[in-house]
């Protein structure tokens, strides 16, 4: 085995394309154990399909993608099951089953994988739905809540198996500064209560730096930035200072590619 | 001329491509068949929504076409003074052809595109990548046990649309028209075979059954998953699905009832 056991998960060398678009080009992360870690960049560097691989959902091309001392895209897919009964991941939709109640929804997992009686079940399911503070809203369909408590449910049903790692897609995209406030102080307080590893990925700069043990900042398929939050802020990079202090230009430039405006009127 | 070639080539590489798929994927749906009769209850549910809430129009179809085979038949059949013969005209159309024939399509029309649209759905809101990432493989929590639930909902609505139909020809003919009650029973009873005409009749269904499904259920997972994208695929399953339907049943009749 190679690396350390601080480091939960360790992607190094991680290469992957869509067609012809490069979205990871030779990266390596390392998520500590217990931290919460976050992934920054601009839409569509490949942050959430970075999770997608950690969660053995794609293949990298070339690469490792290691969870635990395991290489995920080598796993047989037994091994890839049982390695992801101890992961949970939040989606930025919620993902939650819009058949089921929100109770049957956080029952959902325990009922697959355990051979808990209901009233076991019962006590369970409350208990997180108590963390999340949707105790009352056992009764109520996905439909009938709003975004940021369909987020909250999704959380309760992440952390219904006791995993061992919790992965956010974008918490707090669309959510007002409520919702923002609720989902911060219970992505800190789970992470820190359950004793779990929490990676987040996100581009709220504000929001995440306040939450965040250690940033990673992606963009065009590299790492062009990490360290603590206090160590991005101060930064010299001029990737890490546009996206940090929202500068319209910069590295990522505000014009998408295109031939000379002069050239293109008088075409 | 060469960017022609260049399409057709891309498009028949697209099909058997997607072929491959469609086929790759039923074998996966198979492996997890036996898994799901450990739930019974799971099958339950989908044949409910698959089989059950189709009733309503297999049945008023069936009687529909019944009424109507047996109003025209019989204007045929009178000028022959052959009108007895309207019980095993109407009932060899249905048990033969038109029971699993129609039925098929209008099981295709009512369940086939719920079933695609319903797990193209979950696709595009990411309910299936949600499934995977706890540990729970959606072809065996999801498509597996609507698979089944097609195959064992499709023959009988397809029985029960051509017993309706007979039923349907009966009031007509015997109801309306006054064609005597025991001839058109006992007249069925001689010329319906049960292994010629209603087994091979039975076998039909089954067959538009899987077909249908299986189409269904492939459409749906692997719609694109945005809105237009379960929109093309649930054309697709109603479309695809109805022209299987068509070409098996000349395949098949042919087969059985050829020589």
């Amino acid at each position: 085995m190679t690396g350390n056991d601080e480091n939960l998960v360790e992607v190094r060398n991680l290469t992957f394309r869509f067609g012809a678009r490069i979205i990871f080009d030779d990266v390596d992360v390392d998520i500590r154990r217990g931290k919460i870690t976050t992934i920054m960049g601009p839409s569509g560097t490949g942050k959430t399909t970075l999770l997608r691989m950690i969660g053995g959902q794609l293949k990298p091309f070339a690469g490792e993608v290691r969870v635990d001392g395991r290489d995920v895209p080598k796993l047989s897919s037994v091994q890839l099951y049982h390695l992801r009964m101890r992961m949970g991941m939040m989606f930025q939709s919620g993902a939650l089953f819009t058949g089921f109640s929100v109770y049957d929804n956080v029952a959902f997992p325990l009922r697959e994988h355990t051979r808990l009686s209901e009233t076991m079940i019962r006590d369970l399911v409350l208990m997180k739905l108590q963390a999340v503070g949707l105790r009352g809203a056992r009764d109520l369909m996905p439909a009938e809540l709003s975004g940021g408590m369909a987020r909250r449910v999704a959380l309760a049903r992440a952390i219904a198996l006791d995993p061992m790692m919790i992965m956010y897609d974008e918490p707090f995209t669309g959510q007002d500064p409520i919702t923002v406030g609720v989902i911060m102080k219970l992505i800190r307080m789970i992470n820190d209560t359950l004793g779990l590893t929490s990676i987040v990925v996100s581009h709220d700069v504000q929001e995440i730096s306040s939450i965040s043990d250690y940033i990673y900042m992606l963009s065009n398929g590299k790492v062009v930035g990490q360290g603590t939050p206090e160590q991005m802020w101060q930064s010299d990079s001029p990737w890490v200072t546009q996206f940090m202090k929202a500068q319209p230009d910069g590295p990522v430039p505000f014009h998408y590619p295109a031939i000379d405006l002069a050239e293109d009127l008088f075409a | 001329m060469l960017d022609w070639l260049q399409m057709l080539g891309r498009g028949g590489l697209d099909f058997f491509e997607r072929l491959g798929r469609g086929h790759v994927f039923v074998l996966r749906v198979l492996a997890s068949v036996p898994v799901v009769f450990l739930q019974p209850r799971l099958i339950v549910t989908q044949i409910y929504s698959v089989g059950v809430l189709s009733l309503v129009i297999i049945v008023v179809s069936g009687l529909n076409v019944g009424m109507v085979l047996g109003l025209q038949m019989y204007n045929t059949l009178v000028d022959f003074g052959a009108e007895t013969s309207l019980g095993p005209v109407v009932a060899l159309s249905l048990v033969r052809e038109l029971g699993p024939v129609v039925a098929g399509l209008l099981f295709a029309g009512r369940a086939g595109s719920a079933l695609t649209a319903e797990i193209g759905l979950m696709k595009a809101t990411e309910q299936l990548s949600g499934m995977e990432m706890m540990a729970v493989d959606p072809v065996k929590r999801i498509v597996a046990p609507r698979f089944v639930a097609g195959l064992i909902s499709m023959p009988l609505l397809a029985a029960m649309f051509s017993a309706v139909g007979i039923l349907g020809g009966y009031f007509v003919g015997v109801g309306l028209l006054g064609i005597d009650d025991g001839a058109f029973w006992s007249q069925m009873q001689s010329k319906v075979d049960l292994y010629e005409d209603v087994m091979n009749g039975v076998i039909k269904s089954i067959v538009f059954g899987v077909v249908i499904t299986w189409i269904a259920v492939f459409e749906g997972y692997d719609a694109v998953p945005t809105t237009e994208g379960v929109s093309r695929a649930t054309t697709n399953t109603v479309v695809y699905a109805s022209l299987a339907v068509l070409g098996l049943d000349f395949v098949l009749t042919a087969l059985m009832f050829g020589s």
